[in-house]
C-alpha cells in the first residue's frame, strides 16, 4: 500500500534566455528556491532525483556529474531519469515512488534545461529510429501537425473552425503568461496575430508554437510524517498515470491518441476521479502547439470526442471559466523541456495551496497536471489535491 | 574515431562556442537489410505477424503487439492511400529535403500500418489550397523512385499524388 506523499516546497527560476547563468548556476537557484520556499536545508533532503533533455541538447553526458553541486547532490542517492518531454512528469513520479514506498520521507525532485545554449529541434531531428523513420520528422511541430490533420479529418471538423480555436487557445495562454513572473513570452496578442504568423507545418503557425527557453524547476516532496514538521498548506498527490506508444508512426492512431487516455485514466482511478470535467478545478496543461490541445481536452476527459473547439469557444478554458486550462500561461509560453512537465505539477501544486498569486484559481482544491514526450509517445499525469 | 572540438569565446553573448562531431555506425539486421536491398528493386516490403496476421511495414523481426517473431517478408505495392499529412514551410537543421515540401503518413496496399515518406510533386505556394488537394482517406499517392539507387529509405524519392 503506497504512503501518502505531499508537495510542501516549489522552487522556479525565471525563464527565457539565461545567458546570465551557467548551467549549475541555473540548477542551483531553482533548488535554492525551493529550499527557501520549504525552509528547510538541503541537509533534510535525502534523495534528489533529476531529468533533461537527450544530452545531444545539453552536449554534455553524464550531466548529473556536471550538475551534482548544484543539485545539492553530495553524499545522497542520485537518481536521472530521462522520457524526452515527458521527463519533468516522470522524475516526478519518480520521486512520488521513493516516498510512497515507505523508505523516504524527504525527496528533491529537479528539471531542467538550456535550449538557447543548442539548436533544440537539431536534437528533436535525431529522436527517431536512424534507418527508416529520422529523415522524416521536421522537428516537434512537423511531427504533431500529422497528429492534428488526421484529428481533423477522423470528426470531420472543417479547418477554420479549429483554425479559429486554435487561435483562441493561444490567446487565452499569451494573456493568462501575463500573470506568471516565471514565464518566457510575455506579450499581449491577438487572434488576428496568429492565423497570419508564419507557417512552420501546417497547419502549425508560428504564433501555434511553444517557444525555446532556459529554466529550471524544483519540487520537493514529503511524507506524511514529514509534512507536519514543514508545512500547514501541503498539495497532496492523489493520483499518477504513466503510459506509452509503440515507435512505428504508421502504427499508431495519432487521433484515438492512447497513452494520454490510458495515462488519465490510471490517475483518475487513484484519486477516485470519475468525472474529470466536475471534479478538476483547474489544470496545468502540457499544451506546447495550440492544434495539440483539441486531442489533450477529449483524451483527458475534459469533453466529448470532437467537441474541444466548441469548448475553447465557449470560453470554459479561460482563467475564470468552467475549467481554467493552464492558468500560468503553459508550455505555450515557457519550455525549458527537462523542466517543462514539473512546472506543470509545481504549477498544479500552487494552486492548490493558494500560492499561485496573480494567477490563482480562486476556491482550486483539485489539480491536474500532464507532460507528453517521445514525439507523441509518452504520457504522464499527476492529480494532486488540498485533501490527504 | 575523430572528435573535433573547437573552443571560441563568444564576448557578444559571454559564452563558450564549441561544436562536437562524433561518427556513429548503426548495425540494420536480417529483416532492415532486405529492405533495403528490395529498394534498389523497385520494391517494397513488409513482415507478416503469423498471430495477428498483420503486414507491417517498414518489416520488423517481430511483432509488437503479439511479441512473437513475424513469419515472412511480403511485397506490398508501392502506392496506398494517404492517412495522415503537413506541409513543411520551416526550415529544421539537418533536413535531408529543402522545404516547402510534404510529409505524408500512406497506407501502402497490402499493408495494414502506414508508411511515412516525403510527399511532393504539388505546388506548395499557398499552404492552404496546397492542404485541400490532400485528403485522408481519399488521396491516393505513389512513389517516385530515384534512378540511382543505393539501398537506403531516398531510394524513394517522394510519394505523388495520383
Amino acid at each position: 500500500m503506497a504512503k501518502k506523499v505531499a508537495i510542501v516546497g516549489v522552487g522556479q527560476t525565471r525563464c527565457g534566455r539565461r545567458d546570465d547563468v551557467s548551467m549549475p548556476e541555473m540548477i542551483y537557484e531553482a533548488v535554492r528556491a525551493c529550499l527557501d520556499d520549504a525552509r528547510v536545508s538541503i541537509k533534510d533532503v535525502e534523495a534528489i532525483v533529476t531529468g533533461s533533455m537527450p544530452g545531444y541538447m545539453e552536449g554534455v553526458n553524464d550531466p548529473q556529474y556536471y550538475l551534482a553541486d548544484g543539485l545539492g547532490a553530495f553524499g545522497k542517492p542520485l537518481i536521472r531519469v530521462a522520457t524526452c518531454g515527458s521527463t519533468g512528469g516522470s522524475i516526478f513520479h519518480s520521486a512520488y515512488f521513493h516516498v510512497a514506498s515507505g523508505l523516504f520521507d524527504v525527496v528533491m525532485v529537479v528539471g531542467y534545461e538550456k535550449m538557447y545554449e543548442n539548436d533544440p529541434q537539431g536534437t528533436m531531428m535525431n529522436v527517431s529510429d536512424p534507418p527508416i523513420q529520422r529523415p522524416f520528422l521536421a522537428g516537434a511541430p512537423g511531427a504533431f501537425a500529422l497528429q492534428c490533420i488526421q484529428y481533423m479529418h477522423r470528426y470531420n471538423i472543417p479547418y477554420e473552425k479549429l483554425r479559429e480555436a486554435a487561435a483562441k487557445i493561444s490567446v487565452i495562454k499569451h494573456e493568462n503568461a501575463l500573470d506568471n513572473p516565471y514565464a518566457h513570452i510575455r506579450v499581449k496578442i491577438t487572434e488576428e496575430d496568429v492565423i497570419k504568423s508564419r507557417m512552420i507545418s501546417f497547419p502549425i503557425r508560428l504564433l501555434d508554437c511553444c517557444p525555446s527557453s532556459d529554466g529550471a524547476c524544483a519540487v520537493l516532496l514529503a511524507s506524511e510524517e514529514a509534512v507536519k514538521k514543514i508545512t500547514d498548506t501541503p498539495a497532496w498527490v492523489k493520483g499518477v498515470g504513466y503510459a506509452g506508444d509503440e515507435q512505428w508512426f504508421g502504427d499508431k492512431d495519432l487521433a484515438e491518441w492512447m497513452p494520454p487516455y490510458l495515462a488519465s485514466q490510471r490517475a483518475y482511478k487513484m484519486a477516485g476521479i470519475e468525472n474529470p470535467r466536475k471534479q478538476l478545478d483547474v489544470v496545468e496543461l502540457y499544451d506546447p502547439f495550440t492544434w495539440q490541445d483539441f486531442m489533450w481536452y477529449e483524451r483527458f476527459g475534459f469533453c466529448g470526442k470532437g467537441e474541444a473547439a466548441d469548448m475553447v469557444m465557449e470560453g470554459v478554458t479561460t482563467k475564470d471559466g468552467d475549467l481554467p486550462i493552464s492558468p500560468s500561461g503553459g508550455v505555450l509560453c515557457t519550455n525549458p523541456i527537462g523542466a517543462t512537465g514539473l512546472q506543470r505539477v509545481a504549477e498544479a501544486a500552487l494552486q492548490v495551496m493558494g500560492k499561485a498569486d496573480k494567477r490563482q484559481v480562486s476556491g482550486a482544491e483539485t489539480a491536474f497536471a500532464s507532460a507528453m514526450g517521445g514525439i507523441v509517445q509518452f504520457t504522464a499525469v499527476t492529480i494532486v489535491s488540498v485533501n490527504p | 574515431m575523430s572528435e573535433v572540438v573547437s573552443l571560441r569565446r563568444n564576448l557578444k553573448r559571454n559564452t563558450l562556442d564549441v561544436t562536437v562531431s562524433l561518427p556513429y555506425t548503426w548495425a540494420l539486421g536480417e529483416v532492415w537489410t532486405q529492405f533495403f536491398e528490395a529498394l534498389k528493386e523497385k520494391k517494397i516490403l513488409g513482415a507478416k505477424c503469423p498471430q495477428c496476421g498483420r503486414v507491417l511495414v517498414p518489416p520488423r523481426k517481430f511483432c509488437s503487439r503479439c511479441f512473437v517473431d513475424t513469419s515472412e517478408l511480403v511485397e506490398v505495392k508501392d502506392e496506398g492511400v494517404l492517412q495522415t499529412f503537413t506541409l513543411v514551410y520551416y526550415e529544421f537543421v539537418n533536413q535531408p529535403r529543402k522545404p516547402p515540401h510534404g510529409i505524408g503518413i500512406i497506407r501502402l496496399d497490402g499493408a495494414d500500418t502506414g508508411f511515412l515518406h516525403f510527399i511532393d510533386g504539388i505546388d506548395f505556394s499557398d499552404p492552404e489550397k496546397a492542404a485541400a488537394q490532400l485528403v485522408p482517406g481519399k488521396t491516393r499517392l505513389k512513389a517516385v523512385w530515384r534512378d540511382k539507387r543505393e539501398g537506403t529509405i531516398f531510394d524513394i524519392d517522394y510519394f505523388k499524388p495520383i
